[in-house]
């Protein structure tokens, strides 16, 4: 261990996250009470024992030390607040377990880890169980009190059984089970009726065992759920282990459990037999998935059991298939003919697959390269003597050695087994190195394992740009030009987050200079309005296309500017102002008159006022709006509109009268259609008024007229009225209406005074050739 | 089609997978509320959801009643409703109301909105402002593509002609190029993308930048089209605005096509009530006469009758045994041929009746005139008489576009009477009509005072940032002058005729239009593809005053392949029948296959109809 402590381990507070993960220490808080001045020193470091963080510890007294499974620390106080730290003891968050908590103090805590996460155990002081499942989702969880309980339990343990969080204490000779909802008094089967008080108990990784230890020396070990025995072991030993912890491997039918006392170590199983250890110096336990890892001032250990590959072939005198391979390819490299022997003798028995297989399985548990080698050097040379051996579990093992190889050096510390590293996967590690900072052997392992860009190597880039930019010490731009150095234009690269996190510590302009290489635009706009940005927020989303970016930008800004401001931001925007005159148009009508009001648009408010003359029910009103139109179409110098509204309020006041005079609808009727329905009623007077009024042109006078003549059936009228001038139309028209009502006498009496170009047609039309 | 092929061209794609696509997402959206529920649909979502998934569909995945979105409310008694909808902001009111008046009786229900294409931001805001946003749950279907036909892809968006050209909305924008992704990932990729109109533009770049984004791996895919091409509709107005005279585009103009379907009326079914047919290539007489000139198309109809009499009468020599044959597998085909033939025969009659009129060849003789640039006179009269006649508000609006788009805006005596003529005719809320018409600029005054450069300064002055290139279209089209006499000339859109022009044997594309005209948006394609670029029509783009570009993109195939010879002609603001009539023409003059994929199928009406205000 590079450590070089001088305390004794039993002097600090020690938490060591599994998965080879970061031990912390939390020095001199048992001699505060001696020396107050001194304040206590919180450590993190490496597996390998190299220091990551140092901080003198300002907060309350803590009770319990923890790792979350994402690595961040846990420290319990006294007062039930827990502070998150990160793996460099930047503080990250604190949350409490509540006022009970609060009242009562924390007696004893514990950190736990299931499918839901990370949780946190408390005993209070009034004996009663505090507890949460998952700290990222925090639900507190008071369990029912243990009747009677007067002191604290002598020991306790968070147990884990079909996805409920359930507690398991021993008091005295009793144990109880607290659940959800009740107390139960539990005994475990088999047990020895003498046995004794609890001391100790230790639940497996996994919360499939559990071990119970009292105080005649007995240890009990079954199933967790208390049904079923596995095995006792008399140690008597009666004062109770530091600690007790499970040591097993996944799919073994080999249990045991280790005790540590101050100077022993105590392995006991299936079996009447013990193994014990001296312990030089004080020693911490640390349970992994498939070992006990144990920490000590100088050095660092791991204690499993020998997996069944690691156990046929390095067997003394073992006659495995993959112990005569090894042995055959010693010879082979010797150049012995006794190489040939071995292999004989493996393929008579046709086991050369396992061998290889074997040989592969077990180069995955040693931890010595040379081993390792040795090992897959076998394998390869076995290999060349089957046909078609599928390579990939060879060329997988390969590459998975050298990244376990890299990480288990000493300076980046994370002693992961092969198990350990199979069940935490590639993509968990590599989460693990860059929040150790190690990015580039993270990058390196993305490459070494040809992963895909974005899940890869982009990821841990924009990692490092995020922790980039909260590097103080170097100017904005310095950050800004190193990260687009080095990010450059990698796919899956979001300039915008990095950004996002710049701004987050503070350095809007960091940010700014950042989002300039985020090649969306879109990605831009909801920072930069975080920012407050909103105008560079407005012409960047102009920019990105997206006009629905555009209304969030536009109606953000309207809650965010004040309505001049606003209208002026929206003036040098035209792709944002129609935007928002299309909103208006639907949803603030009166919006839109403000707006066109502002950049003097008289045009637009015309039209604005002739639209909303359509929806004034009462005449007056309508006339009202249309005069207010009119002003604004002299005011645009849009003389033709002003004379045509003037003369549709003309019409109206006129078709009101008509409206009154004659009780029959006029109201809306264009002219012509006004003018029509007069002669049609046989109002000939007041038709002769509307054409000299409104100036209609004879064409369209006569058009109409004889139409309406010819609807009505009044052919003496229709006469009178060709007679009367000479027609503007021509006569053809008289033919042709006369015959389109069937009236071929009438039609006839007009063939002669058409034009003569046109009598032909005329004749034709009357019938008559 | 008469002509020969000259070379085969290449089948089109299958586009069954886009519907499949859109249908399974709907189910998956309705799956996401269980239970029974009442379904409201915005009523132009009708027709395109009809293609998509019928009626049993909706009910085996537990819609109970269908409502349509109107004004008023609909009195469901479902404790959950889905609201299949626009992202419109009325549309939203609408449901607002609904929700807020339950919550005044108390009532408690699930609401979900499924948006389509997608939801908009706006949408949302409504939703908030009105109290309501915490009470919905919205979802988007992405359907943006309804493919009507084996060459025909519609987003079925008629809005965005006035949304975009009209009141410079972009938001659609963002929608044509989610569409374009899809294609691109399913038959793509393109190998040449060509454009013409900002609008193009944008919508080319904002997807190239979804492409970016996505990463999607489309290396190795055998491409099914190697082409695309965008223009904007207003880069030619004066195809749209012409009378059309293909039998599909006067079915369209005549009976409204609606989603690739009609609805013929008592007056074509001789029957007293109406049919609705599905008007695509399945119909085996549909296909044959879509594309023809309507004066060839009796013929053809008479001839296919008598081949059709031949079929049925060669049972008269059958033995008993041929017989059964003959009924068993040919009788049904020639029963459907038969329905479908008299249909259209009915339908041709009905256009006859109406076309042949003397005004209709008046008008014809007009519009001729107005592309040739003669007689601007008589044609000013003509349109004078039209709207004193009110023989109809949309004809005569257009007609006067015609007039203003071919002579680079009216002289000021012109825009004046005429407006006054038509205000007087068809009311005087169309001075808001002629407003708008004049911002598109399709109905303007020549510049008397204002001179071009002087709209120019002031655009120019606006607009000063980054965003420039991508603003201002209303001032734009302020400024901006169809110059089409020139265009026309430049590009020779008006055939020299020696001659008849034979309509039955067309030789170029200005069949569609009598042989009077050729299109010219469908010329500007025909030239692009043939140069592989815009070299050599730089005076034409200059006329055009429009942003023109093209790109090729990383793989450029051989030209022999058929998805080079497949291209995509993306019609922004919308296409007309007589358009698809034309490329198809040239498609199969030169060997290759046009794919429409447009806003939404248009016409004349349509557009001058986006354009009216209407007393709401």
């Amino acid at each position: 261990m590079e450590w070089g402590l001088r305390e004794e381990l039993r002097d600090c507070l020690v938490a060591a996250a599994p998965y080879g993960g970061p031990i912390a220490l939390l020095r001199n808080c048992a001699r505060r009470e001696k020396s107050p001045g001194a304040r206590p020193l919180l450590d993190t470091f490496s597996a390998s024992g190299l220091l990551l963080a140092s901080i003198p510890w300002k907060s309350g007294q803590v009770v319990q030390l923890g790792w979350t499974a994402s690595e961040d620390l846990l420290c319990i106080q006294e007062d039930g607040t827990v502070l998150i730290y990160n793996l460099f003891c930047e503080f990250k968050r604190h949350f409490s377990m509540g006022n009970e908590v609060l009242q009562n103090h924390v007696l004893e805590a514990k950190v736990f880890h299931t499918e839901y996460g990370t949780g946190v155990a408390i005993l209070t002081g009034a004996h009663r169980f505090s507890l949460a499942t998952n700290i990222d989702d925090l639900k507190l969880r008071r369990m029912p009190e243990v009747p009677g309980l007067q002191k604290p339990p002598s020991c306790w343990a968070v147990l884990s059984q079909d996805r409920v969080t359930i507690v398991l204490l021993a008091v005295g000779q009793d144990l109880y089970l607290l659940d959800n909802t009740s107390c139960s008094v539990v005994t475990p089967p088999g047990m020895s009726p003498s046995a004794g008080a609890y001391l100790q108990m230790a639940v497996s990784f996994n919360y499939r065992c559990l071990a119970l230890f009292t105080d005649t020396g007995y240890i009990w070990m079954g199933l967790a759920t208390l049904k079923e025995k596995l095995c006792e072991f008399n140690s008597s030993i009666r004062s109770p282990p530091k600690q007790m912890v499970w040591c097993m491997r996944p799919r073994s039918r080999q249990r045991a459990v280790v005790m540590a006392w101050d100077r022993q170590l105590m392995v006991v199983g299936n079996s009447t037999e013990c193994i014990q250890f001296v312990l030089d110096e004080d020693s911490y336990l640390v349970p992994e998935l498939d070992g006990v890892r144990i920490l000590s001032r100088t050095s660092h250990e791991f204690l499993h059991e020998i997996p069944e590959a690691s156990q046929e072939i390095f067997k003394i005198a073992s006659m495995a298939p993959g112990a005569l391979l090894l042995e055959a390819q010693k010879e082979y490299e010797k150049e012995s003919q006794k190489a040939d022997e071995y292999l004989r003798e493996i393929k008579d028995q046709k086991l050369l697959p396992e061998a290889v297989s074997q040989c592969i399985e077990a180069a995955g548990y040693e931890h010595e390269p040379e081993t390792q080698k040795s090992l897959l050097r076998a394998a390869s040379f076995g290999k060349c003597f089957i046909d078609k051996f599928p390579p990939e579990s060879f060329v997988r093992m390969c590459q998975d050695l050298r990244v376990l190889n890299a990480i288990r050096d000493y300076q980046i510390g994370i002693p992961l087994t092969f198990t350990q590293y199979k069940r935490l996967t590639i993509e968990v590690l590599l989460d693990r190195l860059v929040l150790r900072r190690l990015y580039p052997l993270a990058i390196r392992i993305c490459e070494y394992l040809r992963l895909s860009e974005i899940q890869g190597v982009s990821r841990i880039l924009a990692h490092w740009a995020c922790y980039k930019v909260q590097q103080k010490d170097k100017s904005d731009e310095e950050v800004a030009y190193a990260i687009n150095q080095k990010l450059g234009d990698t796919p899956g690269i979001s300039y915008s987050e990095i950004a996002a996190r710049a701004y987050d510590c503070g350095r809007p302009e960091l940010a700014i200079k950042l989002l300039e290489y985020e090649p969306r635009s879109g990605e831009q706009v909801p920072l930069l309005l975080k920012m407050k940005r909103s105008k560079l927020a407005l012409s960047k989303a102009i920019e990105s296309g997206d006009t629905d970016l555009v209304y969030t930008v536009v109606l953000h800004l309207k809650n965010e500017l004040n309505r001049g401001t606003f209208f002026m931001t929206l003036q040098n925007q035209p792709v944002a102002l129609s935007l928002y005159r299309q909103f208006c148009k639907h949803q603030e009508r009166e919006t839109l008159k403000d707006l066109y009001n502002q950049d003097d648009n008289h045009q637009e408010l015309g039209n604005f006022h002739v639209h909303s003359s359509y929806s004034e029910k009462r005449i007056e009103g309508r006339v009202g709006a249309l005069q207010n139109a009119v002003d604004e179409y002299y005011k645009a110098k849009n003389e033709f509109a002003a004379k045509a509204t003037e003369d549709q309020i003309k019409l109206l006041r006129l078709q009101r009268h008509l409206q009154e005079d004659f009780d029959k609808p006029y109201l809306d009727l264009s002219l012509h259609d006004t003018v029509s329905t007069l002669i049609l009623d046989g109002h000939h007077k007041k038709a002769e008024q509307l054409y000299r009024d409104f100036k209609i042109p004879d064409k369209r006078y006569w058009w109409l007229k004889i139409n309406a003549l010819a609807t009505r059936g009044d052919w003496e009228e229709m006469e009178k009225f060709s007679k009367s001038k000479k027609s503007p139309i021509g006569y053809l028209p008289f033919v042709e209406i006369a015959v389109k009502h069937h009236n071929r006498y009438e039609a006839k009496k007009y063939a002669p005074r058409v034009m003569p170009e046109q009598r032909v047609k005329a004749f034709i039309l009357v019938g008559c050739v | 089609m008469a002509s020969t092929a000259r070379r085969d061209v290449p089948e089109p794609p299958d586009f069954g997978i886009l519907k499949r696509l859109a249908r399974d997402q709907l189910i998956y959206l309705l799956e996401q509320l269980p239970g029974r529920k009442d379904l409201f649909i915005e009523a132009d979502l009708m027709s395109p959801l009809d293609r998509i998934a019928n009626v049993s569909i909706l009910k085996q995945h537990e819609v109970d009643k269908l409502y349509k979105v109107e004004s008023r409310p609909a009195l469901s008694t479902s404790d959950q409703l889905c609201f299949l909808v626009r992202p419109r902001v009325k549309t939203m009111k609408y449901i607002a109301d609904i929700v807020n008046a339950d919550k005044m009786s108390g009532r408690s229900r699930k609401y979900k909105i499924i948006f389509s294409p997608q939801k908009f931001y706006a949408c949302e805001m409504v939703l908030e402002e009105e109290g309501v946003f915490g009470d919905v749950t919205c979802d988007e279907w992405s359907f943006y593509l309804l493919p009507l036909d084996e060459d025909i892809i519609s987003m079925e968006l008629p809005e965005f002609f006035r949304d975009y050209f009209l009141e410079g909305d972009h938001r659609w924008i963002n929608s044509v190029a989610r569409a374009l992704q899809l294609l691109n990932s399913l038959y793509g990729p393109f190998s040449r993308a060509y454009g013409i109109g900002r609008c193009a533009k944008m919508c080319y770049e904002l997807w190239r930048e979804l492409e970016e984004e996505s990463e999607g791996d489309s290396q190795g895919r055998k491409p099914e089209i190697g082409n695309i091409f965008l223009m904007d509709r207003d880069t030619d107005y004066v195809t749209a605005l012409c009378s059309q005279m293909v039998y599909e585009g006067l079915v369209d103009d005549t009976f409204r096509i609606k989603c690739g379907s009609v609805d013929f009326g008592p007056e074509v079914t001789s029957s007293d009530k109406s049919i609705k047919v599905l008007l695509n290539a399945q119909d085996k007489v549909f296909s044959q006469i879509r594309n023809e000139h309507f004066s060839s198309v009796f013929g053809f109809l008479s001839q296919k009758s008598r081949n059709l009499q031949a079929q049925y009468d060669r049972r008269r020599g059958m033995d008993i045994k041929q017989m059964k044959n003959f009924v068993s597998q040919e009788l049904k085909g020639l029963k459907q041929e038969h329905r479908l033939l008299s249909l259209h025969i009915g339908a041709c009659e009905s256009i006859m009746k109406k076309k042949t009129k003397q005004d209709f060849q008046e008008m014809i003789k007009a519009e001729h005139s107005l592309l040739e640039g003669f007689d601007i006179r008589e044609s000013t009269s003509f349109i004078e008489e039209h709207i004193d006649r009110q023989v109809s508000p949309i004809e005569s609006l257009r007609l006067m576009c015609l007039l203003s788009i071919t002579e680079n805006g009216l002289n000021p005596k012109d825009y004046r009477s005429l407006k006054t003529q038509y205000l007087q005719s068809y009311g005087p809320e169309h001075l808001l009509t002629f407003h708008n018409l004049k911002r598109i600029g399709l109905l303007t005054e020549q510049a008397a005072g204002e001179t071009l450069t002087a709209v120019e300064s002031r655009v120019s002055k606006l607009v000063t940032d980054r965003a420039a290139g991508k603003i201002t279209d209303a001032f734009n089209s302020l400024a901006r002058k169809s110059n089409f006499r020139a265009i026309s000339k430049k590009l020779g859109l008006i055939p020299r005729l020696d001659g008849e022009y034979d309509l039955k044997m067309p030789r170029d594309m200005a069949y569609v239009f009598s042989g009077a005209y050729t299109p010219l948006s469908c010329k500007i394609i025909e030239q692009v593809l043939e140069r592989r670029g815009w070299q050599g029509l730089e005076e034409v783009l200059r006329l055009l005053n429009g942003t023109e570009f093209s790109e090729a993109g990383a793989a450029e195939a051989s030209p022999g392949r058929d998805s080079q010879r497949t291209v995509l002609a993306v019609f922004l603001g919308g296409c007309t029948c007589s358009e698809m009539a034309a490329l198809r023409f040239l498609g199969r003059e030169r060997g290759c296959r046009f794919i429409f994929l447009t806003t939404a199928v248009t016409s004349s009406g349509r557009l001058m109809e986006a354009m009216a205000e209407t007393r709401a």
